[in-house]
């Protein structure tokens, strides 16, 4: 009998844990997916900025609205990001790097720095020397600020609205 | 049997306990979050090398990168900075009100000195459009609708869309999974393999076939609703289309080759639009628009 219970609790055991950590800690922690990501102080794309993240930077869902995403990192930072600034689990940063191993848990969902990356990018740059990418590195240095966007809409009678990208 | 029965019986119960109390724990954070929200939200893989089946922003702007740099290399950049600046400011002003504001390495705007009509957005948010197709846009809402339209084929990843089936192998995404830091010779010339396939079918589609007729009215569709939440009067695409198909030379190497006849597309924009009146362009939007884009 005491042999039958013991197999019965095993086995409730091994299910709910799997059900527990398929539906569990995934769904809460996100990484940050881009270069870099902006928190702002409300859920619009031109809320104050309360902090900037980097790509691989892991963050907590605390709620949501529209498309954007309430998150903490942290105690000191909180703050709205856009969906399309964060993936869902653990960026693993390439290896190497100082928490690659922290990040290897079972919610990580990319490596980042892997698959077509600057190594593939040089490859192809070595066969394809006509080719030039400096325009590319060009544009790519062109910033434009949050106040410029403003003073542009202001000046051209134009409103993002709260929420701006839905 | 009765014991088996008994035994599946009792787990079962044990089972739905455990995940009760695994709930339970998770309700501080289901408060106030919608978990299906999320879910609809972000579309992730579901693990490890599935997970890496996805191209990820950060491959998507690798790819970006040299659609761009190919398209570059057969277009010069027409080099006026007043011109550029005004571009990109416009440009980014839509790209924050349109559904995927934020990209890997951002959006970028670049003027190609060529007469033929034509605009292009490389995958990640490079974006480019002819002296000729700013030519077609007598307003800042027309060139809005050009940019908008072209942020719209980046949210939709269209130019991902037209990478080949079976192009991206399983071998490339578990290459792509591995940790190793650097990728021995034979790794990388898999991988360069699939990538310059994957530019050269993007560039096939966006430069020389031209999307489906499907993905043209999403992008219409996008520039639309980005224009309408920015504040331009949507009619600023349907006049740039109207200018469009006064300048197309039929049978021409650019816009008349890749895109449906911009007529079609104004009963399709109609449509999009409704009843929504049309808005005169403020005098200082006009202004500044002839400023920057004088000459041009």
């Amino acid at each position: 009998m005491i042999r039958k219970l013991t197999m019965v609790l095993a086995v409730a055991c091994v299910l709910g844990t799997a059900v527990v950590a398929a539906w569990g800690p995934r769904t809460k922690t996100m990484s940050v997916q881009n270069q870099r990501a902006a928190v702002r102080a409300k859920p619009s794309s031109l809320g104050k900025v309360v902090a900037s993240l980097t790509h691989g930077d892991a963050v907590e869902v605390l709620e949501t609205k529209g498309a954007w995403l309430r998150i903490s990192k942290g105690d000191a930072v909180t703050g709205w990001m856009h969906k399309t600034a964060l993936v869902r689990g653990r960026i693993r940063l390439a290896a190497g790097a100082e928490d690659a191993q922290l990040a290897a848990s079972s919610d990580e969902v990319a490596m980042a720095g892997k698959g077509f990356n600057e190594q593939v990018e040089a490859e192809f740059k070595a066969k394809h020397q006509d080719i030039d990418f400096a325009w590319v590195d060009r544009m790519e240095k062109i910033t434009v600020s949050d106040a410029d966007i403003l003073r542009f809409m202001e000046q051209g009678g134009l409103s993002l609205g709260e929420g701006g990208a839905q | 049997m009765r014991d088996v029965l008994c035994m599946l019986t009792l787990s079962c119960v044990l089972c739905a306990a455990v995940v009760l109390t695994g709930c339970e724990t998770l309700g501080s954070f289901a408060e106030g979050l919608d978990m299906q929200k999320v879910d609809s939200l972000i579309k992730v893989g579901k693990a490890g090398v599935q997970a890496a089946k996805k191209i990820t922003p950060e491959q998507e702007y690798y790819i970006g990168r040299s659609v761009g740099a190919t398209i570059l290399s057969n277009n010069k950049p027409f080099d006026r900075e007043a011109a550029t600046r005004y571009m990109n400011v416009l440009g980014q002003t839509l790209a924050k009100a349109s559904d995927k504001p934020e990209t890997f390495g951002g959006y970028h705007f670049l003027i190609l000195d060529s007469v033929d009509i034509n605009a292009f957005a490389a995958p990640g948010g490079l974006i480019f459009i002819t002296r000729g197709m700013l030519r077609c846009c007598k307003s800042e809402s027309a060139v809005a609708a050009v940019l908008a339209h072209e942020i719209g084929h980046v949210q939709h990843a269209h130019g991902l869309g037209s990478i080949k089936k079976g192009r991206i192998t399983q071998a490339v995404m578990t290459l792509a999974a591995e940790t190793a830091k650097n990728y021995g010779s034979e790794e990388l010339a898999q991988l360069t393999e699939a990538f310059e396939g994957s530019i050269n079918d993007i560039i096939n589609t966006v430069v020389s076939s031209g999307y489906a007729r499907k993905f043209e009215t999403q992008a219409d569709q996008a520039a639309v609703t980005i224009m309408k939440r920015v504040g331009y009067d949507p009619h600023g695409l349907i006049d740039m289309l109207g200018q469009m198909k006064q300048q197309l030379k039929p049978g021409g190497h650019d816009f008349a080759k890749t895109h449906p006849d911009p007529l079609d597309r104004i009963k399709d924009v109609k449509k999009m639009i409704g009843d929504t009146p049309r808005a005169p362009e403020p005098g200082p939007r006009q202004k500044r628009f002839s400023r920057a884009l004088d000459g041009v």
